[in-house]
């Protein structure tokens, strides 16, 4: 069964989130969703690039207040 | 399609080695080839247990360190060696210098290469020096 999992990297500055984000994608099964926190507006953009590049799944992008929930789906 | 990059450490400094890093665990995590070849004032800081204050270059750096959510040089390195097999590769003339061997370097770091191999390797891949 997949699963959801929150990490949270706000207030660490690039590339620290998208190193978090990595590191927890390898360990994570085909199909599971994550969700990035973050308050480094670069991040915003390099999670997206990142995952295009690699191939899997962007579900979401949305900031709320400060934080930017970034939502990927582990496809492969 | 992943790419080869080289990036050369020679300079001692937080700026330069911050941005070394960064180049090397994104482009690592990426699926790109990496090498790095650590020389000159940059390796020392690489000796098992040296320290890791460094000296800074200018307001940047001094930044870089008031701020606590800014990830350590040495912490990315070793992102790109475990995330993306980034190749760490100290200089056999700086060790020699140092007089000190391969072992007493951070575990991430190896093997001892010299000029000629890293050159032959990095041919038409992208050249990064910092």
């Amino acid at each position: 069964m997949s699963e959801c999992k929150t990490i949270d990297a706000r207030d660490t500055f690039c590339p620290g989130p998208l190193m978090e984000l990595i590191t927890y994608m390898k360990q994570a099964n085909v199909g599971d969703t994550l969700e990035l926190l973050s308050t480094d507006k670069g991040t915003a953009s390099d999670v997206p690039e990142w995952i295009k590049k690699v191939g899997h799944e962007m579900v979401s992008s949305e900031k709320v207040g400060e934080v930017w929930h970034l939502t990927v789906r582990k496809t492969k | 399609m992943s790419q080869h990059l080289h990036i050369i450490c020679v300079t001692g400094t937080r700026e330069k080695l911050q941005m070394a890093a960064m180049f090397a665990s994104v482009a690592a995590a990426t699926g790109d080839q990496v090498s790095v070849f650590f020389s000159m004032n940059a390796l020392p800081f690489f000796v098992k247990d040296s320290t890791d204050k460094v000296p800074v270059e200018g307001r940047f750096g001094e930044l870089m360190e008031q701020e606590v959510g800014v990830p350590p040089f040495k912490q990315l390195f070793k992102h790109a060696s475990e995330l993306g097999d980034a190749k760490l590769l100290p200089c056999s003339m700086a060790l020699d210098l140092l007089k000190i061997s391969e072992e007493a370097l951070d575990p991430e770091l190896g093997p001892a290469t010299g000029l000629t191999r890293f050159l032959s390797d990095a041919e038409g891949g992208q050249l990064l020096t910092f």
